[in-house]
This record gives C-alpha cells, sequence and structure tokens, in this order.
C-alpha cells in the first residue's frame, strides 16, 4: 500500500484521497475550518496549511502521493495556523460571549487549539448586514469567514444554490440567490445541510437558543481536534429542529 | 465538465455588464435579476460578477465617469484632486447633478505616457494641470467625448528599441505558410528546440506547455492569449496588440492547429477597450483572407477568436483566474493541480500564454529555431521587451537580447541619480544601486516585462505605500493569509507613512509579510509582500528615518477616531481636537 508520512509517522493512502483524506482516516487531526468531509475541497482558509518536502501546500487539496514528506503538527505551523486564525477574527466582528454558537464554535475551538489569546492585530470592524427575513433561519455576516461550506453544502448535497460569495478582497461577503437577495425569497428550508452547516455562528436556527447551557457545549467538552467530531456535531445540530 | 458551450461575444456576461453600466451608469438590483433572467445564469453568479470587477458600480457614476490610474510611473493624485475641486466632488462621490464622477484605478498601462486617465473607459492619456482646467470647462459644458481634442486620445508606441521582435516586419499568413508540409511534432519540436519559456515572468517552458496539452486526453482544447496585462509598469503588450497583432493571433492559430484546437481567445485587459475596435478588425480580415476559420490556407485545420474583455481585476492576469473570469464568474484562481493543459476552459485541456510568448512563437515557426536560441543566455533564450518607466529621459519600449545589465538599461534610457529599479512590477523585485550589475534573465532578474525607475527625488517609502494599497485593493479575496494579510500590510504602511511607526511595527510587517509570501493560495498573494519585504532589507534607513523612536505607538489614533463626531457636530476648532 502506498504511504506518505506524517510527523514521521506513516500514513497509509488510497489513490485519489488528498493528504487532509488520508490524515483524518489515520485519526491525525489537521486543523481546518473550510474542509468538511463529503464536500468538495475548498483550500480557501489556509489552515491546514501543512510542508510537504519543504513546501508550503493546503493538505485539504493536495492529493497524497508516494513518499511525501509531511509536517504538520510543528511549533513553528502552529504558530502559523495561530496567526491566519487571529487574522479571521479581526476582519470579522466576533463577539464570543454574546454569540450564540459560542461554545460550538469551530472557530472558536480553533482558537482554544492553538493557544490563541487574543487578537493580536487591530480590529477591522466592518459593516456587514444581518438577514432575518427568513422565518427560521437567521444571516448574520459579523461572524463569515468566507469558508464556503454553506455555499458548497447547497450545491452538493441540498441540490439548490442558495449562497454564493460576493466582492473581492476585505469586501467579500455572503450573498443570497434569490431574486430580492434576502434568504426569506430563497428555496432554503430548515432540513437543508446548508442551514447547519456553518462552523461559525452566521447562520443559525431561530428560536433554539441557549438550550444547552454554556459550560456544556461541544468545545466545552471535546477538542476540535477529536476527528470523529464532526459526526457528532452534525447529531446534535439535528437534534435542534426535532 | 465536457461542456461543448461556444461562447458568444455578445452574450457575454462581461461585456453585457459593460453595456448596462454605461447605459444606465450603474447596474442596478433589477438590472442583476433581468441579465440574469436573460443570460440563464443564477442570479448571485451575476450579482458576484457585478460585486468583483472594479469597472461595475451598484450607484450611479456620473455621464463623465472619470479614473486616474494610480500608478506610480502614469498615476497623480494631485491631478486628480484638482479636477474634483474644479468641479466640485469628492473622489468616488457623484456630483448630485449626475454630472460626472471621479475616482482612481490601478495601473492603467499607459507608463510611457506620464498622468493618463479613463473617461468612460476610454483611455486618455499625457495629461498636463493645464489641461485639467480645459478638461473642467468640456465636462461643465457636457461636451461629448467625440469633441474632445482628438490629441488627448492618442496613445503612442514609444519604441526606443528594436531587437528580434520588433526589427523586422511580418506579413500576415507567413507563419502559417511556412507550416505548410510540417507536421505537428516537428513544429512542437522547433518550439522545443528553440528554448522559448513564457513571457508572462514565470517562465514554464511553451514547447512543453503545447505538448502537455497536446496529450491530455479529450475531443476539445483551447488557446488562451492572456492580454490582461496588469502589472503595474508593464505597457509591452498594448504595442504588440497595437503594431503586431496580426502575429499574436497568427500564434494563437499555429498553438491551435498544434494542440488540436479550434477555438482561441484573446483575453483584453477592460484598460485596453480603446484598442478593441482595431483588434477585431484585425479579426475579420483574417477571416476574410482565409488565415481564420475552416480549412485555414488549404492546410487541413480549423481555428477561429473571440476576444474577451475584462473589467478591471489584476487578479485575471493569473491564468485559472483568467480562465474563470472568461467563464462569467469573479476571477478567483483555482486549485492547481489539475492545471489549465489537462482541465482549463470548461474543464477542457487549455494553452493560456502571455502576448509577447505566442508573437515569438509565430516568429519561431517562421525563422526556425536557431534564429531564436542564437540570442539570450544558455537559460534564457531570445529577446525580451521590457517597459521602461519612471524617472527616465527616454521611457518607453526596449527589446533586448536576455542578459542585459540593469545598468546598461539605464544608461540608454537616460536615467540618473537612480535610488532603486522595481524589476517586473509590484510583484517583483525592488533592488538598490548595489544590484544594478545584474542582468535581465530567468536565472537572475526574470520579469514579466515592467522596469520602474526611481531616482533620489523620490520618496520610496511612499512608493512601497503606493505597492501595499495596490495589493490589498487587488486581492481577491479567496484565502484567509492574502485577503486579511494584504490589509494589515497596507495598515502597517500607512501607520509608519504618516509618522505614527514604531521599530516593532517594522518587526509586525516582515512578520506579516513572511506569512502571507509563503501561505497564500497563488502567485499574487505570493508575491504581494516583496516591496514591503525588499524595502525593509535593502533600504531600512527609509523604514528607520520615519519611525518614533518609542517602545510602542497605539494603533488607535484617538483624535483620527472623532472626525465623524466633529462632521456631524459641524465642528473643527481646537476644542473638539485631542
Amino acid at each position: 500500500m502506498s504511504t506518505i508520512t506524517i510527523d514521521g509517522i506513516e500514513v497509509p493512502f488510497e489513490a485519489g484521497q488528498t493528504i487532509m483524506d488520508a490524515a483524518l482516516a489515520a485519526d491525525i487531526y489537521i486543523p481546518h475550518l473550510c474542509h468538511k468531509p463529503g464536500l468538495s475541497p475548498h483550500g480557501s482558509c489556509k489552515l491546514c496549511t501543512v510542508d510537504v518536502d519543504g513546501r508550503a501546500v493546503s493538505a485539504c487539496t493536495l492529493p497524497a502521493a508516494e513518499g511525501q514528506k509531511i509536517e504538520n503538527n510543528t511549533p513553528a505551523l502552529n504558530e502559523v495556523r495561530k496567526t491566519i486564525t487571529q487574522m479571521l477574527f479581526v476582519e470579522g466582528n466576533h463577539l464570543c460571549p454574546s454569540c450564540e454558537k459560542t461554545g460550538d464554535c469551530t472557530l472558536q475551538a480553533v482558537g482554544y487549539h492553538l493557544g490563541m489569546l487574543d487578537g493580536h492585530f487591530p480590529q477591522f470592524y466592518p459593516r456587514r448586514t444581518v438577514d432575518a427575513s427568513h422565518p427560521t433561519l437567521v444571516l448574520d455576516r459579523d461572524r463569515c469567514i468566507m469558508c464556503e461550506l454553506c455555499v458548497r453544502a447547497s450545491r452538493e448535497i441540498d441540490g439548490k444554490d442558495v449562497f454564493a460569495i460576493s466582492g473581492r478582497g476585505t469586501d467579500r461577503q455572503l450573498i443570497v440567490n434569490s431574486p430580492t437577495g434576502k434568504l426569506a425569497d430563497s428555496d432554503i428550508e430548515t432540513d437543508d445541510l446548508a442551514a447547519h452547516i456553518c462552523p461559525v455562528g452566521a447562520i443559525l436556527i431561530k428560536d433554539h437558543g441557549y438550550e444547552v447551557p454554556i459550560g456544556r457545549r461541544t468545545f466545552d467538552l471535546h477538542s476540535v481536534a477529536e476527528t470523529d467530531l464532526g459526526e457528532v456535531k452534525l447529531t446534535k445540530v439535528r437534534h435542534h429542529d426535532e | 465538465m465536457t461542456s461543448p458551450y461556444q461562447l458568444n461575444q455578445v452574450d457575454h456576461l462581461l461585456h453585457v455588464l459593460f453595456d448596462e453600466q454605461q447605459k444606465s451608469l450603474h447596474i442596478s438590483n433589477e438590472a442583476i435579476t433581468t441579465i440574469a433572467a436573460q443570460l440563464k445564469l443564477p442570479r448571485a453568479q451575476v450579482e458576484s460578477v457585478v460585486d468583483f470587477y472594479s469597472f461595475f458600480h451598484r450607484t450611479p457614476r456620473g455621464r463623465f465617469d472619470i479614473m486616474f490610474s494610480n500608478c506610480t510611473s502614469c498615476g497623480d493624485l494631485k491631478l486628480m484632486q484638482q479636477l474634483c475641486e474644479r468641479l466640485q466632488v469628492k473622489p468616488d462621490k457623484t456630483r448630485a447633478d449626475g454630472l460626472v464622477s471621479i475616482g482612481h484605478t490601478s495601473c492603467i498601462g499607459m507608463c510611457d505616457h506620464g498622468v493618463s486617465l479613463l473617461v468612460n473607459g476610454i483611455t486618455l492619456t499625457s495629461i498636463s494641470a493645464q489641461q485639467i482646467d480645459q478638461m473642467a470647462e468640456l465636462i461643465e459644458a457636457e461636451t461629448a467625448l467625440s469633441d474632445w481634442p482628438a490629441g488627448w486620445f492618442r496613445v503612442g508606441n514609444n519604441i526606443r528599441k528594436e531587437g528580434l521582435l520588433l526589427a523586422s516586419s511580418f506579413e500576415p499568413g507567413a507563419a502559417l505558410k511556412a507550416m505548410a508540409g510540417r507536421n505537428a511534432d516537428a513544429l512542437l519540436e522547433e518550439i522545443t528546440a528553440s528554448g522559448l519559456k513564457g513571457r508572462g515572468g514565470a517562465g514554464f517552458g511553451t514547447g512543453m506547455k503545447w505538448k502537455f496539452c497536446r496529450e491530455a486526453q479529450s475531443d476539445t482544447r483551447y488557446v488562451v492569449c492572456n492580454a490582461d496585462e496588469g502589472e503595474p509598469g508593464t505597457f509591452k503588450d498594448r504595442i504588440l496588440l497595437n503594431s503586431h497583432a496580426d502575429t499574436v493571433f497568427e500564434g494563437m492559430t499555429i498553438c491551435g492547429s498544434i494542440i488540436g484546437a479550434k477555438q482561441g481567445y484573446l483575453y483584453l485587459r477592460g484598460e485596453y477597450r480603446y484598442m478593441l475596435a482595431a483588434l477585431e478588425n484585425t479579426l475579420q480580415q483574417r477571416r476574410q483572407s482565409g488565415l481564420l476559420g475552416n480549412n485555414i490556407l488549404g492546410l487541413g485545420f480549423d481555428f477561429d477568436i473571440h476576444i474577451v474583455i475584462g473589467a478591471g481585476a489584476y487578479i485575471c492576469g493569473e491564468e485559472s483566474a483568467l480562465i474563470e473570469s472568461i467563464e462569467e464568474k469573479p476571477g478567483i484562481p483555482r486549485i492547481r493541480p489539475p492545471f489549465p493543459v489537462t482541465q482549463g476552459l470548461w474543464g477542457q485541456p487549455t494553452v493560456v500564454n502571455n502576448v509577447e510568448t505566442l508573437v515569438a512563437a509565430a516568429r519561431i515557426v517562421l525563422h526556425g529555431h536557431h534564429w531564436f536560441e542564437s540570442s539570450g543566455t544558455w537559460q534564457s533564450k531570445g529577446s525580451k521587451l521590457l517597459s521602461v518607466s519612471g524617472d527616465c529621459a527616454r521611457p518607453g519600449i526596449y527589446e533586448y537580447a536576455f542578459g542585459i545589465t540593469v545598468n546598461e538599461i539605464l544608461n540608454d534610457a537616460g536615467a540618473e541619480h537612480v535610488q532603486a529599479v522595481q524589476i517586473g512590477g509590484p510583484a517583483g523585485r525592488l533592488i538598490p544601486a548595489d544590484h544594478f550589475e545584474h542582468r535581465i534573465a530567468f536565472e537572475d532578474l526574470a520579469t514579466g516585462g515592467s522596469f520602474m525607475i526611481f531616482d533620489h527625488s523620490r520618496d520610496l517609502l511612499e512608493v512601497i505605500h503606493n505597492f501595499a494599497r495596490f495589493f490589498a485593493h487587488e486581492s481577491c479575496g479567496f484565502c484567509t493569509p492574502c485577503r486579511v494579510g494584504t490589509t494589515l500590510l497596507k495598515n502597517g504602511m500607512d501607520k509608519i507613512c504618516n509618522g505614527h511607526g514604531t521599530a516593532h511595527d517594522v518587526d509586525e510587517l516582515s512578520r506579516t509579510a513572511a506569512l502571507v509570501s509563503r501561505r497564500s493560495h497563488c502567485g499574487l498573494g505570493m508575491t504581494a509582500p516583496n516591496p514591503i519585504r525588499d524595502g525593509v532589507k535593502y533600504f531600512p534607513e527609509l523604514f528607520e528615518a520615519r519611525l518614533l523612536h518609542k517602545e510602542m505607538e497605539p494603533e488607535f489614533n484617538l483624535d483620527a477616531s472623532l472626525e465623524e463626531a466633529r462632521n456631524l457636530t459641524h465642528r473643527n476648532d481646537a476644542e473638539a481636537h485631542l
């Protein structure tokens, strides 16, 4: 069987797998935000940046190839990832203590995992809009990290095309594919994966606030580095709708 | 992804949006809905394209919409300010009567012409302070652009030195005729043997690129000419498209016949729209002469070319972003691999070549590889067109055999007291005087052709600041390091240039720059920090001289932050300041 080496550990892979696929299958955590098994890889958040034979690449998009020597969990790379996480925090408006998603937020959990204690950079304080038009969903762009998980979930799993990213540079924003640009006029439904996949609190289900007390939420009890966590989270989210 | 879709130029989203912008002076929500329905595209795709490209606007611009270049070579925002004051309008705000709006845009490729601008998308060059007053009068009188002095719109070639490509004339069809009796393998071997490498800057072997594309499994292939010449300080493709368009199209046609493509696209930057009519005319003449279309010159192959025009996005010079743009999407660089040679336009194998590369390829087929490889160095065959601009007596196009030193070029251009040269544009290298014996070559100073000269009268820190603003504006925003990092770098340069920086801020800049260079998704992010990194490395004294010598200066400028409150209360007295 073909293998790659991640931090000195031999990891098997099958043809067609990325470095991320192979790592997750072997229970090796590579930090990531824009990646979700089952959706096409994106490579935009760059948290999964690893060094392959000295070259910086995204683990979620680069196909695994025989003999690759990969550095992943090193102090230098985790410092880079911490800086990238800080960049994501300061470019948006992330007010964790008052956010319903706190404790269940993957951005926050990655921050915990990487030992991030502050935003480091000056805040950008962007002005972004909220879309509360939908009866059961709310879109709070202040918290959006442009991972496009909802964009891909809608297209690839839900068979719809509800979301897109518009604009350029720091003016990028999540938009809704509807005649008015409002969520209420789109064909999104509460059961769609796109309504639940947001790793932060940008897309939330209405009328289900604070059901699980702070201190008992996903990342209060688990580390983001537990590689089977995706399943745990999706089960938990489904519970909200029942 | 096998789409037999053939793009109709008239219905291309970018072209439809341009027409709407010209007609309605903006793209309204209703227009987005209508255009989406008309072109059968998702509404969100149309909206994201409108918001991505700089030349489309969601709020109305003036009937005279003026964009000054903000390039260090073809821009001068003092003249923009002068015109704003003369017409009583604030930058980027449309005047209440809807007559005029004035703003600025990234380099428009007129660096050999002094201060230049776009008015309703058309290029106007060599502007002086006196002209600004005259322009203001023409605008106030609502004089149609066709009645403005014709000389204002003149764009010259300014060829200062001719070499391998520019010196000899080219008869349309000559290279195609030279193909007769030679099969594709022999022609490919000719290109490969010449040692021709891509002229966009990256320097990938042209013969190898064509070979990969030819060998990729598919029934459909495409040839794309990258004429999105957006690197500040570069204008050599402008000259080639203006005076050697036949050679460019012939290079595309030859490539098509070798790789087995029937369709080519020329992606022209929006700033070069003024050349569109002439280029279309050349294409039409070639069709009439049997140099495009079915069974070209009886050689047994079909090929035609469409032109797609960009709308103000530097990133579209990146080949996969350019392909996305031709596919009517925002110019977001794709994940690589796969590379365009195997999965490019509509998922089909695609060759993307620079204008100059295609000109050289056509000439190589005509004259043979020996003619080409006899010039240049052992790793850089042939010649390079350089766009020389900035502080020199003779800005313009210089064609040299590879291996020329920076000093020789500076002498030819009549540059004196040179402080630094920016080789390859802001994405290239900023070099100090003790590097001027280095040579233009892939193995030494690689360049797409931009050569910007800064003498000792220039505030070099302000030049670096300009480049930092450029990249923050042009980052597509797809990946975190470049989206956030280029803005952090700009903000850091703002702070230092405004006299609020400390040694700590320079360290922070260096740390962020290193991360953005190494961890970004594409070449834009990887090269965006170059001016700052070279500046800190070669000109540390310039940063040092501007720094406050104290431990820490807060990011938060309290007095500046009170500006909004002062505006709201209509106060500007001493008590309202700290």
